[in-house]
């Protein structure tokens, strides 16, 4: 769908339907993702937000009786094809980061450093990289001099922040956030906002959020999915001012969902 | 207040009168237990029960330094079997088996395993091991144990390994990690302090195992301690020197009875105080 002249599809996605089992929740999705650009997925809950996602790193293929059709391409070539791209890899160029914090029971420092590791970076690099990765999080003011504190252990803001830390680190081409903020008190999820903000430009982000105001302040784009449709994509402001579909006014209206 | 509400009160009172009454009588049990060990066994412990072999009947003095050597080296060759296949076989049922025919045969073969007579389990080492060799010995009652402790290691580890967050795997996976490190470095981290209780706990049941080594491991008082050969322990220890007419021995009995329930008793608590560490601080 429609994006701007000056924005180059990253991913495009054709025809994709996705199955659970044999109970099909994604419906012949079709839908251009910009290149270094926010684009929020709004819809309620069920939609098949987050399902549709998790199609772009593959993370469905985990779990037995998960199935997708359809193409999806990043940078021209189809993700779902299995035999060109391997997970592991195509997971390394496509961060994710979760609604509850993540941190893995291990210090910060090993958090950050864990996909650096799988990629066989070591020594002045990986400081390095740790370092620039938790500045991009604005967490290396707060975090320098606790770099081995158990990362379990930090307030549930700060263990956010470092997991997009950690998916940062690895310089992924695109981030996946699964309604990321949808466990944060208000000032915590601001500080994801200005992240989020600060991505803009250097990252392709796709977010979910159940949150309209956030995805008004934070994205460029905005697509609407309802039962498991993508029912209109546009510029953020477009979207939420002159909403082409009856369905998606009456959704940021509060007439449903 | 009217009738329903009172009945409501009056059902509640019931039940809890009725668990407070249970758990009364258990902890009593365990009290009574204590007591009898402590009034009875107190009397023999010195040094010299921990340090002195057992000496001829009617001559004072002995300890059951053999016995104790015995059950440290037989556990320790039981979790060197058990621990590292109960392990691996947990993983294999929690990461990778899940729902395959495979892993629920092994789940089912586990649990009856878990509920197999230890007799049963000593019967079929002595005719796997002391049979063919001609000889009891430490090895056959270590590898019986070693048995026992199986099923309780597979088990636990698949239970702390599925209580580890789904999207904690996930985010390992997100980063390009292949199965096996989420396994080893993220859930199994995770789990770790749940894993260590199932591996005390299963310390403790072997500890205190007796019918197992009676066809195993002989009684191996007074014998040196080395696994190829009859082997002390302080469980058949207690068990022989209770069956001893001789006033000296059964007071040994009492002791190593004590000594034995103690150390069952402290693997049971630190396993407990392990477990009440896995936490999940903001993600449960």
């Amino acid at each position: 769908m429609a994006l701007t002249d000056s924005d180059r599809a990253k991913i495009r996605v054709e025809n994709l339907s996705f199955y659970y089992g044999k109970n099909r929740v994604l419906k012949d999705n079709n839908i251009d993702i910009a290149e270094n650009r926010v684009t929020a997925i709004i819809g309620p809950s069920g939609s098949g937000k987050s399902t549709h996602i998790r199609v772009y790193n593959r993370m469905f293929e985990l779990y037995a009786g998960q199935r997708a059709t359809g193409r999806v391409l990043l940078d021209g070539a189809d993700v779902l094809d299995r035999r060109r791209i391997d997970g592991m890899e195509l997971r390394s160029r496509v961060g994710m980061v979760f609604g509850k914090p993540t941190p893995f029971p291990m210090s910060v420092r090993d958090n950050v450093a864990f996909g650096l590791r799988l990629q066989g970076i070591r020594g002045a690099e990986l400081e390095g990289r740790i370092m620039r990765a938790l500045q991009d999080a604005a967490l290396w003011d707060e975090l320098k001099d606790h770099l081995e504190v158990l990362a379990t252990s930090l307030p549930a803001g700060q263990q956010q922040r470092l997991c997009i830390a950690r998916a940062l680190a690895v310089e992924p081409d695109v981030l996946l956030l699964d309604d990321p903020a949808s466990q944060l008190d208000p000032s915590a999820t601001a500080q994801i906002e200005d992240l989020i903000r600060h991505m803009r430009g250097r990252l392709t982000v796709v977010m979910v959020t159940h949150n309209l105001q956030q995805a008004a302040r934070v994205s460029d784009y905005t697509a609407f999915f309802y039962l498991g449709e993508v029912v209109e994509h546009a510029p953020t402001n477009v979207l939420f001012t002159r909403p082409a579909e009856r369905r998606t006014e009456d959704y940021i209206t509060g007439k449903f969902g | 207040m009217n009738l329903v509400v009172i009945r409501r009160k009056a059902a509640n009172a019931v039940v809890a009168g009725l668990a407070a009454m249970a758990a009364a009588i258990m902890l009593a049990c365990l009290a009574w237990i204590f007591h009898a060990l402590l009034a009875r066994g107190i009397d023999g412990l010195d040094v010299a029960f921990f340090s002195r072999l057992p000496q001829p009947s009617e001559t004072p003095g002995g300890g059951i330094a053999d016995a104790l050597a015995g059950t440290a080296l037989l556990t320790g060759m039981a979790a060197a079997i058990g621990v590292p296949v109960g392990l691996l076989a947990g993983i294999h049922l929690a990461e990778y088996g899940r729902d395959c025919a495979v892993a629920r045969s092994v789940r089912f073969v586990s649990d009856v395993l878990n509920g197999t007579p230890s007799i049963v389990v000593g019967v079929f080492l002595y005719g796997l091991l002391v049979r063919p060799t001609g000889r009891f010995s430490g090895i056959a009652g270590a590898a019986a144990l070693g048995v026992i402790m199986l099923p309780i290691v597979t088990r636990t580890t698949e239970e702390m390994l599925a209580m580890v967050p789904g999207p904690l795997r996930e985010a390992a996976f997100a980063l390009g990690a292949p199965a096996w490190t989420v396994t080893f470095r993220v859930s199994l981290r995770a789990a770790f302090p749940g894993i260590m209780t199932g591996v005390l706990l299963a310390f403790a049941r072997v500890t205190g195992e007796t019918a197992a080594l009676l066809l195993t491991t002989f009684d191996g008082s007074r014998t040196a301690i080395r696994p190829t050969g009859p082997t002390a322990s302080l469980a058949v220890t207690t068990f022989t020197h209770a069956m001893s007419p001789h006033h000296d021995r059964q007071q040994l009995a009492w002791t190593a009875a004590l000594v034995l329930t103690a150390a069952v008793l402290l693997l049971s608590i630190v396993g407990r105080m392990l477990r009440a560490k896995v936490r999940w601080p903001s993600w449960r």
